[in-house]
């Protein structure tokens, strides 16, 4: 379970998250929704430590973000993060096997290289493994950061919008693979999206920020309600129920 | 790979004998494994002076791919941004104040000095908005220029200008031995540099990336400022300022083979070691019996490997042939 008590943050003075607490569930895939500048990707970067909390408690599995070491963090969750530009080249296989270093600190083992074929082969990687990521498509490199998260191999795994530039056949692919780690390896995944309707199909639970507040939080089926979506990105739109999903009927 | 190996060390090795062989003073190798002849001169002056062309040129590289990843930025390095400025300030400072300094003295200052001015340097850069990555290497250019300024203008008002000369102009003609052992230092800021190559790599995918996977980050950025500042400092104190070393090699070798320092690190080191050589040797050549600093002759032939390999870049390893390589 990732616990988030009482966090406020602030920056240059203004406010981006202000008094946020909620609970997302463990071995559960939750979705983080909410329009632009709603303060999902502080929240997300708040929870994987890469920015100082400034007010209030963030736990991952009973370990406290701030006085957790981070080498042990490291082995416990893993961040994707929305702006991959590099100043370095590497190629797809190495950027991959850095995923690994936080179990093996430089002296990768026969498994970690057996973890990383197989984060290679799952995000359909393999036949550009030897390429330079620089040279390689927006949507394919997006792929091999996810590769990346996937071979750390952790617990709980947080995603930035990871489906930016990614066609439609990939996107579906990695939403199914998120839902089926959570389901056969009971990992705990959340996912910043911009799309309800992945959210609506592959998420057990949503959570919808709107100016750096929790306006709604509940299962799924609950949360995909015409006052809920109004609530939180301000539009209305219809939503029929297809099969056993509900669908949001947001494009016109 | 190993084609690639046997041939750099081929080229780097014909290179070294050259250099043993070189000079003002004809020293006839064939003479010379017949009879002795000259062997003082070798052990005084030809090793000794060889050995400090290639730990410079081996340093001043993997200083230069340090600075890149600790900054992320490929266009920096520490000779034009400050750090090897600052050195030449720290070592200008305790001349004036202590002329009889001993040469440890001497280092320990241009150490102080470095370390202090990379720092600041690093400062400025960390203010820098992220996505204009030409402004870090121009207010390393600018700020490396305010303190030669200040270095030259204070040599002025205390009669020290003629020093600036051998310090901001590195060459390797005063080499000799007793006057370079300072530079095997560099030896061991590069091992240390080598064993933690994983975690400079890692620095160059960013503070986001650095944290996820559980570095200790200013710690890491903290090691590599003081390999930098400590490579800068020693190389300015004993053989002088030789810029453009530390950008052109790292940016050569990352084009061609990458980042993955691990893999990548021993090459740019060689590659450092061999051009600054090279450079070391036409400087002896082209004028014999007098000599062009090699600074001046790096800073001709970088610039044109540079522009080579600009335009030129050489053949991407394709996918079937490594796989070819991973099966054989």
């Amino acid at each position: 379970m990732i616990d988030i008590r009482s966090v406020s943050h602030a920056l240059h003075g203004q406010t981006i998250l202000s008094d946020i607490s909620v609970q997302l569930p463990k071995g559960k895939v939750t979705a983080l929704v909410g329009p632009n500048g709603a303060g999902k990707s502080t929240l997300l970067s708040l929870i994987a430590r890469l920015q100082p909390l400034q007010k209030g408690t963030i736990e991952v599995d009973g370990l406290d973000v701030t006085q957790t070491p981070s080498k042990q963090l490291a082995k416990t969750l893993a961040i994707l993060t929305q702006s991959n530009q590099l100043a370095s080249r590497l190629t797809v296989a190495d950027l991959v096997a850095f995923g690994r270093f936080p179990h093996h600190q430089g002296r990768p083992t026969v498994e970690d290289n057996k973890l990383v074929d197989e984060a290679i082969e799952s995000l359909e990687l393999t036949s550009i493994r030897h390429r330079f990521i620089d040279e390689i498509s927006g949507g394919q490199r997006q792929k091999a950061f996810v590769a990346m998260a996937y071979a750390q191999d952790t617990d709980y795994l947080l995603l930035d919008e990871p489906l930016n530039n990614l066609d439609m056949k990939s996107a579906r692919t990695l939403m199914q693979r998120l839902g089926s780690l959570s389901a056969q390896s009971s990992k705990t995944i959340v996912v910043v999206l911009h799309e309800i309707n992945y959210a609506a199909l592959y998420a057990d639970w949503i959570v919808g920020l709107k100016d750096g507040r929790l306006v709604a939080n509940g299962e799924t089926k609950y949360f995909l309600t015409n006052e809920t979506i109004e609530q939180v990105f301000d539009m209305q739109a219809d939503i029929h129920d297809v099969g056993e999903h509900r669908f949001v009927m947001h494009y016109r | 790979m190993i084609k690639g190996w046997i041939f750099a060390l081929a080229i780097l090795g014909l290179g070294i004998v050259s250099s043993l062989f070189v000079g003002a003073i004809d020293l006839d190798a064939g003479r010379f494994l017949q009879t002795g002849e000259g062997l003082n001169l070798l052990l005084v002056s030809r090793i000794p002076r060889t050995l400090a062309v290639l730990l410079t040129g081996a340093s001043l590289a993997v200083a230069g791919i340090i600075m890149q990843m600790i900054v992320s930025n490929r266009f920096v390095e520490p000779m034009t941004a400050g750090s090897g400025s600052t050195a030449a300030l720290g070592l200008l400072l305790i001349t004036f104040l202590m002329p009889q300094a001993s040469i440890f003295l001497k280092m320990i200052a241009a150490c102080v000095f470095s370390l202090l001015g990379t720092m600041v340097f690093l400062a400025m850069v960390r203010r820098l908005p992220a996505h204009q990555p030409l402004l870090v290497p121009l207010v390393g250019i600018a700020y490396g220029g305010v303190v030669s300024a200040l270095v030259t203008f204070i040599a002025f008002q205390t009669d020290l200008l003629q020093y600036l000369q051998t310090w901001f102009n590195g060459e390797f003609s005063g080499i000799l031995q007793g006057r370079y052992e300072l530079l095997w230092l560099t030896g061991i800021l590069m091992i240390v540099a080598y064993l933690v190559a994983d975690q400079f790599a890692i620095l160059g995918l960013g503070r986001n990336v650095s944290i996820n996977l559980g570095l200790n980050y200013h710690q890491i950025v903290r090691l590599g400022l003081v390999i930098v500042s400590l490579i800068s400092a020693v190389t300015v104190v004993t053989v002088g300022v030789i810029p453009f070393v530390g950008l052109v090699v790292p940016n050569i070798v990352s084009r061609w083979l990458g980042d993955n320092l691990r893999k990548t690190l021993p090459v740019t080191a060689m590659m450092g070691a061999g051009l600054v050589l090279l450079s070391d040797l036409i400087g002896r050549i082209v004028r014999h019996p007098f000599e062009i600093p090699a600074a001046t002759i790096f800073g001709f032939v970088g610039a044109a490997l540079f522009l080579w390999l600009l335009y030129f870049p050489p053949r991407r390893p394709s996918t079937a042939e490594s796989q070819q390589e991973k099966s054989a």
